[in-house]
């Protein structure tokens, strides 16, 4: 579906993109205070990023080098030499009250995302996003608002905590280049996977380690730019598409009504499926910018450019390409990709393991389950060499499928300590292809069923089922399904 | 025993190295005489000054809390330590006062606010940490103007301090207590901080030596930012040789510093005897004449007379934007302060002012917290860097720096240190520019250029001039040198401190009595 679909013939969206990246260093963009998420209120926090009077910053150089990496990867020219400057608001949650950004000398410009989305012809486009900057912040305190609400205003009262304040941020801004919400969703999710794959962040959403926010208008094709709101409060590509397909027709609808879309910042109530004003811009906030005396120039010369460029990984679309050439299937190829499974799928193939087959099973059965685990990968100890042992042990008869995936969630339990070989052996998982015990079952089994045998007989062959299934009941699932099939079709018929 | 007040830290460095006396009776000397001079409630381990409306009029209120009972037990530690043979820094021993601008852990840093009273900071400054590595013995937090703001020392929040040679008068600002400390013999030696004269004018409205080090070469972790591209610590003392010797202590890279010098210091006190002769020597032509009182051009050049008698060739330079510093110091600064005092909002730390919404919380606090001249600032600032002005104020004030800037460094190709007044006249009356913040400002307008340039400068005391009412006031000359020459700079105020033989004790009708007090 496109967006012919979604706005009146002669009627344009246009979306911009501000995407936050959240970068996995290990200490704080300007002092050594841990960056873990979700430990204790406050236990992360020292006198630089709570403001105490006197304290000053200190740049993070693995965050600087992290934001030339994505630089790269997103196509961007490095600055040779930026600045920070500070960003002066009023906020309980911003520990002094200004925010270190980056203003007129971003550290990365011009650079672009080439996404795929599906054509009206169900075919594969390409549309390419322009990125205006990139540029590096710090992220600010979390406020807790207790009282009615959850929101400040009706609040009793207000905590903050402060674990978050100082831990380095990427601001990636789009051009608006986006005219349909799939596009947007295919550019977010990209994004996502080029960050992944550069390594600087996990990009989880739902952890607030990205975040997006969405500037929206519609204007008539071919004319100038409409009124934009930015919406806010998207905490997920899903809420991403339907938030802007929301804000495109409610906007249409207000023109259509003779009303003005004003500047507004709106809030995506995600149960409601509705934008809600937050803010109205009556005035363009001042923020009076100016160079932080504090911290000196960032330099990034060529050479250091360069150095950094080396560690530059293999780019999503180059793997998904890469992957469909071997075989597996596109949207596959973009499941591994997105959820970082290319390092163990390399390794099964390099392994042994069929292509297709490895694919499947890590997009499939491995995804999934991790996904109800809430379990990275990497943390699940599932390695290219136990898928590779995996798909072997079906190929040779030893497991089936229902056994493999119970061997493959035994790897898993077992964070990687064990081999699926070993749960098998462990579990006695492996299928009942003694000839002889199996025979026995299956004699035992047409002996007691003779109605049924006697309706095979006459033609009624799908009843055969409700056979094997006694046959499977008796074994426990480990009878080889289609060994039991022969011989009960050589017991039947004869 | 002599009186151990009126000894040069070099002095009783000497002493206490050969044992003639211990860190803790120097120590207890200077308590004592602090407790029966300053104007402060000597009980307890912290001694808190008296709240402004009690303090006296020869009370000359240099501390705003003097910690007794570490300061006691740091001197028994350093004594101890001798005792045992342990190897000790130079100034071991030495009793020493700090602003009340650089953080002392657990110990409550005002900034002569009331906005911070009662905050006792988490961690150390890390010159607090090199005064105490050096086994310097605190004795206290000097009063200043409120964040550093004022050029008397009268904007402080907890009442203003008094010049010891004159109790009528200011001390100068913003390190006034410092100044008045070192030379009312309540301290032999004090740290101060300068952003575009706070050491230097102070100095030389008491007849001290007070030294502006080169921007970047002491930390500024630590201490409460006023205008971060300007401030630096430096140190107050009543001779050259000690000033260069503190100024050692405090000196060198912090990495928790971005704007930390890392490169070699020059050595301070090497070749401070070495004089000036061969050295050229210049006079800047648009900070000597106009403007200047009748009585400081005098001094100024007898100053220069003698340098001439030492060797020194005098010449006239010209720094052609020196009439721009003042204005363009008095854009940056603020604009400066009026982000770096945003944190002050009641969330976190410092008074706070209910109210029933998050800003007007933060507008009551800072409504109540701040004083009058930390106000008109802070708003000067908020319009300097506004959409609409930025380009015509806070931009082209950096530009008038980088402007400046150039000048020395032509002016520098040519001679080896600058001279000026460090301030136009000697001590002004308690009151008399509090309503004119204009004449105020004008105080500075000596001191800013090297402030903008972030070259090192200090005054030296040079001689008295009459102070207009029958009395005689000291006068301090300015010796400015290129960034990273601080040892010429202390190399020549070294050789017009001992060409002058200025007595730093105070003298005249309205002085501080000096002398070691009986116990
Ligand atoms: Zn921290």
């Amino acid at each position: 579906m496109t967006s012919q679909a979604l706005l009146d013939d002669g009627w344009e969206l246009v979306v911009g993109l501000e995407v936050h990246v959240e970068l996995q260093t290990n200490t704080k963009m300007w002092c050594g205070c841990s960056t873990v998420f979700g430990d204790e209120p406050n236990t992360n926090v020292c006198e630089v990023c709570t403001g105490q009077p006197g304290a000053l910053p200190v740049a993070n150089e693995q965050a600087v080098r992290d934001a030339i990496l994505l630089g790269l990867a997103l196509q961007g020219r490095i600055a040779e030499r930026c600045r920070f400057h500070r960003k002066n608001y009023f906020y309980p949650d911003l520990a002094k009250n200004y925010q270190i950004s980056q203003y007129d000398t971003p550290l990365v410009t011009d650079g672009e995302l080439v996404v795929e989305v599906t054509g009206d012809d169900g075919g594969v486009e390409r549309r390419r996003v322009g990125i205006e900057r990139l540029h590096m912040e710090e992220d600010t305190g979390k406020s807790l608002h207790v009282g009615d609400t959850g929101r400040l205003h009706g609040a009793d009262r207000s905590l903050i905590d402060y674990n978050r304040c100082g831990i380095p941020l990427l601001e990636v801004v789009s051009h608006p280049d986006i005219r349909d919400p799939e596009t947007a969703q295919a550019y977010l999710r990209e994004l996502q996977a080029v960050v992944v794959a550069t390594g600087v962040s996990d990009a989880r959403m739902e952890e607030g380690s990205i975040r997006c926010d969405a500037n929206v208008s519609v204007r008539r094709v071919g004319e100038e730019l409409g009124t934009r709101t930015e919406i806010k409060n998207l905490n997920s590509v899903r809420s991403l598409g339907r938030a802007v397909r929301y804000e495109a027709q409610r906007q249409l609808a207000v023109i259509q009504d003779g009303g003005v879309i004003r500047m507004e910042t709106r809030h995506w109530d995600e149960s409601r499926g509705v934008t809600e004003v937050l803010r109205v811009k009556e005035s363009v906030t001042d923020y009076r910018y100016f160079p932080d005396p504090d911290l000196v120039e960032v330099l990034s010369p060529p050479q250091r450019v360069e150095e950094i460029a080396r560690r530059l990984p293999e780019l999503p679309a180059a793997t998904r390409a890469r992957l469909t050439g071997l075989g597996v299937p596109r949207e596959q190829a973009a499941v591994l990709v997105a959820n970082a499974a290319v390092p163990v799928f390399d390794e099964a193939v390099a392994a042994g393991a069929e292509a297709t087959a490895a694919a499947n099973w890590l997009a499939g059965d491995v995804v999934g389950q991790l996904a109800a685990e809430d379990l990275s990968l990497a943390a699940s100890g599932l390695t290219g060499a136990h898928l590779a042992e995996l798909t072997r042990l079906i190929d040779d008869g030893t497991l089936s499928n229902t056994l493999a995936k119970e061997a493959l969630a035994g790897v898993i339990a077992s964070r990687g300590a064990s081999s699926p070989a070993a749960v098998a052996a462990e579990r006695g998982l492996e299928q009942v292809s003694d000839v002889g015990e199996l025979q026995r079952i299956v004699d035992d089994v047409v002996a007691a069923n003779p109605d049924t045998v006697a309706a095979i007989r006459s033609g009624n062959d799908k009843a055969i089922g409700a056979l094997v299934g006694q046959v499977m009941k008796a074994t426990k699932g480990q009878a080889d399904p289609r060994k039991t099939n022969e011989l009960l079709r050589t017991a039947i018929h004869g | 025993m002599s009186d151990l007040t009126n000894r040069t830290a070099a002095e009783l460095a000497d002493d206490l190295a050969s044992g003639e006396v211990t860190s803790r009776e120097v120590v207890d000397a200077y308590l004592a005489r602090i407790a029966a001079v300053d104007g402060v409630d000597a009980d307890g381990d912290v001694w808190p000054a008296k709240p402004a409306a009690a303090l006296r009029s020869d009370e000359p209120h240099a501390y705003l809390a003097v910690t007794a009972a570490a300061a006691r037990a740091h001197a028994d530690d350093v004594d101890a330590r001798r005792a045992a043979g342990a190897p000790l820094g130079p100034l071991a021993g030495v009793p020493v006062a700090v602003k009340d601008i650089l953080t002392t852990r657990g110990v409550a840093t005002t900034c002569g606010s009331r906005m911070l009273e009662g905050w006792l900071p988490p961690y150390d400054a890390t010159v607090t940490r090199q005064l105490a590595a050096a086994d310097l013995v605190v004795l206290g937090k000097t009063n200043m103007d409120e964040f550093a703001m004022g050029s008397s020392t009268e904007s402080s929040a907890f009442g203003p301090t008094r010049n010891p040679w004159d109790l009528d008068r200011v001390p100068g600002g913003s390190s006034g207590g410092s100044a008045a400390a070192v030379a009312a013999r309540l301290a032999p030696l004090a740290i101060g901080t300068d952003t575009g004269g706070s050491i230097r004018q102070p100095a030389a409205f008491t007849g001290l030596v007070g030294a502006k080090p080169t921007y970047g070469t002491v930390s500024r972790y630590g201490l409460v930012a006023f205008a971060s591209s300007l401030d630096q610590a430096g140190p107050f003392a009543r001779t050259v040789e000690d000033a260069a010797r503190l100024h050692t202590v405090i000196a060198g890279h912090d990495p928790r510093d971005s704007t930390s010098v890392d490169a070699p210091l020059p050595d301070l006190t090497a070749r401070l005897e070495d004089g000036v002769d061969g050295m050229r020597l210049g006079v800047i032509r648009e900070l000597a004449g106009d403007g200047v009182d009748a009585g400081v051009g005098a001094v100024l050049r007898e100053a220069l007379e003698r340098l001439a008698g030492l060797g020194a060739e005098i010449v006239d330079v010209s720094l052609p934007h020196a009439g721009y510093a003042l204005p363009a110091y008095y854009l940056i600064a603020p604009s400066e302060a009026s982000s770096n005092l945003a944190r002050f909002d009641g969330v976190r730390y410092g008074n706070r002012v209910d109210a029933a919404s998050a800003e007007e919380m933060n507008a009551a606090t800072r409504e109540a917290g701040f004083g009058a001249e930390v106000k008109r600032r802070i708003m000067i600032g908020t319009h300097a860097l506004s959409s609409g002005y930025y380009d015509a104020y806070y931009l082209q004030a950096s530009k008038v720096r980088t402007l400046i800037a150039a000048d020395f460094r032509t002016a520098f190709d040519d001679v080896d240190a600058l001279i000026s007044p460090t301030a136009p006249s000697v001590a002004f009356r308690l009151g008399e520019n509090v309503d004119d913040p204009l004449a105020m400002y004008l105080n500075d307008v000596a001191t800013v250029p090297a402030s903008l340039a972030g070259i090192p400068a200090i005054s030296v005391p040079a001689g008295v001039a009459d102070d207009g009412a029958g009395g005689r006031l000291p006068v301090g000359v300015q010796v400015m040198a290129p960034l990273l020459g601080d040892d010429v700079m202390y190399r020549v105020a070294r050789a017009l401190e001992a060409a002058t033989a200025f007595d730093p004790t105070p003298r005249g009708a309205r002085a501080v009595a000096v002398g070691e007090v009986t116990r």
